[in-house]
């Protein structure tokens, strides 16, 4: 299909996106590498009247470390992020996630503040943004404010962003000398997820995180268990995160994933 | 700033294959219909129209873009490859082409020229992929008749013709 008619906005600075954002509200949609948009567009799922193209503003292409920390502006395409020479040594979760989302050529046009927007609930980078516990940087006309991962995801597609807000980019914490780790099952390489874990160490123990069961992806940290006790919290875990039947899996089959990819990625994080 | 009014039509240009374009377009325009409705480009392909079946894969300033997930307004002042651009003259084909031929790597040839854009681009950046890699990078595209096998095959022999150079191979 189609998309229905709007007018398109070439910003040309963060002024003109915020306000363009302002006046239009929730009629109005940021447009960045447009991989779930123009999706959601050609088949009428969105119907926004004001598209705000952001990829000509530079301000918004930079990958910055700052600190203990890796700043991703809102016009970082994933492949710019993959190609990026620090990725592995400042953010290794993200190094052996990206590679998951869609395919090299929608990559190369994909944007990762693009993907945590749509917050498809199966989708790899919102995942990465929760196991990691980054922040949102939200930007409108009348003020700025980070969201933390756990609190930006609010539902399947839905987000914390006001109407007005513009993701200026995201804020990811660089963990030194992490073990990390990250497993995916799909239909086929670049679909989205039946489910997907992310695991890594932490000070305390360690922390798994699951995409494509419940409507946001969700995380939990637990100290080192022994055997028996980790299955119990990932069987307990896996039916909290009360997974659904639907045409790619059934509950039980994503329950069962959960147990069985978190039991391997925390041996492997562990070892 | 530009905006463009949704019930107007607006001119779009850019490079198309090297050579200047320019033609009308409402802003809600997919960069695919523009190509073949205003332009008469027809080399590129229409399947599913949400990114998935990658036969409208085209190249936009050296990026790989699905041209049905992208709009006309967006590329205006871009250079665009598609699949009209790889032949050196009308009456020869390159040589991923050659080697599609001579592998039988497509039937109906609905997904090709999406395939033979994301290969010429890949070979150029990756000259000696293995095959592991020619089929991730296919893992973006579907075919429904060839069940990857010779594709595969043509990109690999391609790749290893493009490594050297120097021999000259005939287009029958």
């Amino acid at each position: 299909m189609k998309p229905p008619a709007f007018d398109y906005l070439r910003a040309e600075t963060v002024g003109d996106v915020l306000e363009g954002l302002a006046q239009q509200g929730g009629d109005a949609r940021v447009l960045a590498g447009g991989q779930s948009l123009m999706a959601m567009l050609n088949m009428r799922l969105a119907k926004p009247k004001l598209l705000i193209d952001i990829m000509r503003l530079n301000e918004l292409r930079q990958i910055e470390r700052k600190g203990d920390a890796v700043v991703i502006g809102a016009g970082v395409r994933q492949a710019d992020l993959l190609a990026w020479p620090q990725l592995g040594e400042t953010l290794p979760l993200v190094a052996l996630a990206l590679p998951w989302v869609g395919h090299v050529q929608t990559r190369s046009r994909g944007t990762i503040c693009g993907s945590l927007a749509h917050a498809d609930p199966s989708a790899e980078m919102p995942l990465a943004l929760v196991a990691l516990g980054g922040e949102v940087l939200l930007r409108s006309a009348r003020r700025r404010r980070r969201v933390a991962a756990r609190d930006f995801f609010a539902g399947m597609m839905l987000t914390a962003r006001a109407d007005d807000e513009l993701i200026e980019g995201i804020s990811l914490p660089v963990v030194k000398g992490s073990r990390v780790a990250f497993r995916e099952v799909a239909r086929r390489h670049g679909d989205f997820a039946i489910v997907a874990c992310a695991a890594m160490k932490t000070p305390t123990g360690v922390r798994l995180a699951v995409g494509g069961v419940a409507d946001v992806p969700t995380a939990r940290d637990w100290p080192v268990l022994d055997g028996c006790a980790l299955d119990d919290a990932l069987n307990a875990f896996a039916y909290e995160l009360v997974a659904r039947d639907d045409v790619h899996a059934t509950a039980r089959y994503r329950r069962d994933l959960v147990r069985m990819i978190g039991r391997d990625l925390i041996d492997e994080v562990l070892q | 700033m530009t905006r463009l009014k949704a019930d107007q039509r607006h001119s779009v240009r850019f490079t198309l294959n090297g050579k200047p374009v320019e033609a009308q377009a409402e802003p809600r325009m997919l960069l695919s219909d523009f190509l073949r409705h205003q332009l008469g480009a027809t080399g590129t392909h229409v399947g599913c129209e949400h990114g998935v079946c990658g036969a409208c894969t085209i190249v936009v300033d050296g990026m790989l873009t699905r041209s049905c997930l992208t709009l006309a307004a967006q590329v205006d002042g871009c250079e665009l490859r598609t699949v009209e651009g790889l032949a050196p003259s009308a009456d020869r084909l390159g040589v991923l082409q050659q080697a599609f031929r001579r592998n039988h790597a497509l039937q109906c040839g609905f997904c090709t020229a999406g395939i033979l854009m994301s290969l010429d681009h890949y070979l150029a950046k990756n000259p000696t992929p293995t095959e592991a890699d020619i089929r991730d990078l296919l893992s973006g595209h579907i075919c429904r008749c060839t069940g990857y096998t010779p594709i595969i095959q043509a990109a690999l022999e391609a790749a290893a013709q493009l490594a050297s150079p120097q021999k000259e191979t005939s287009d029958a």
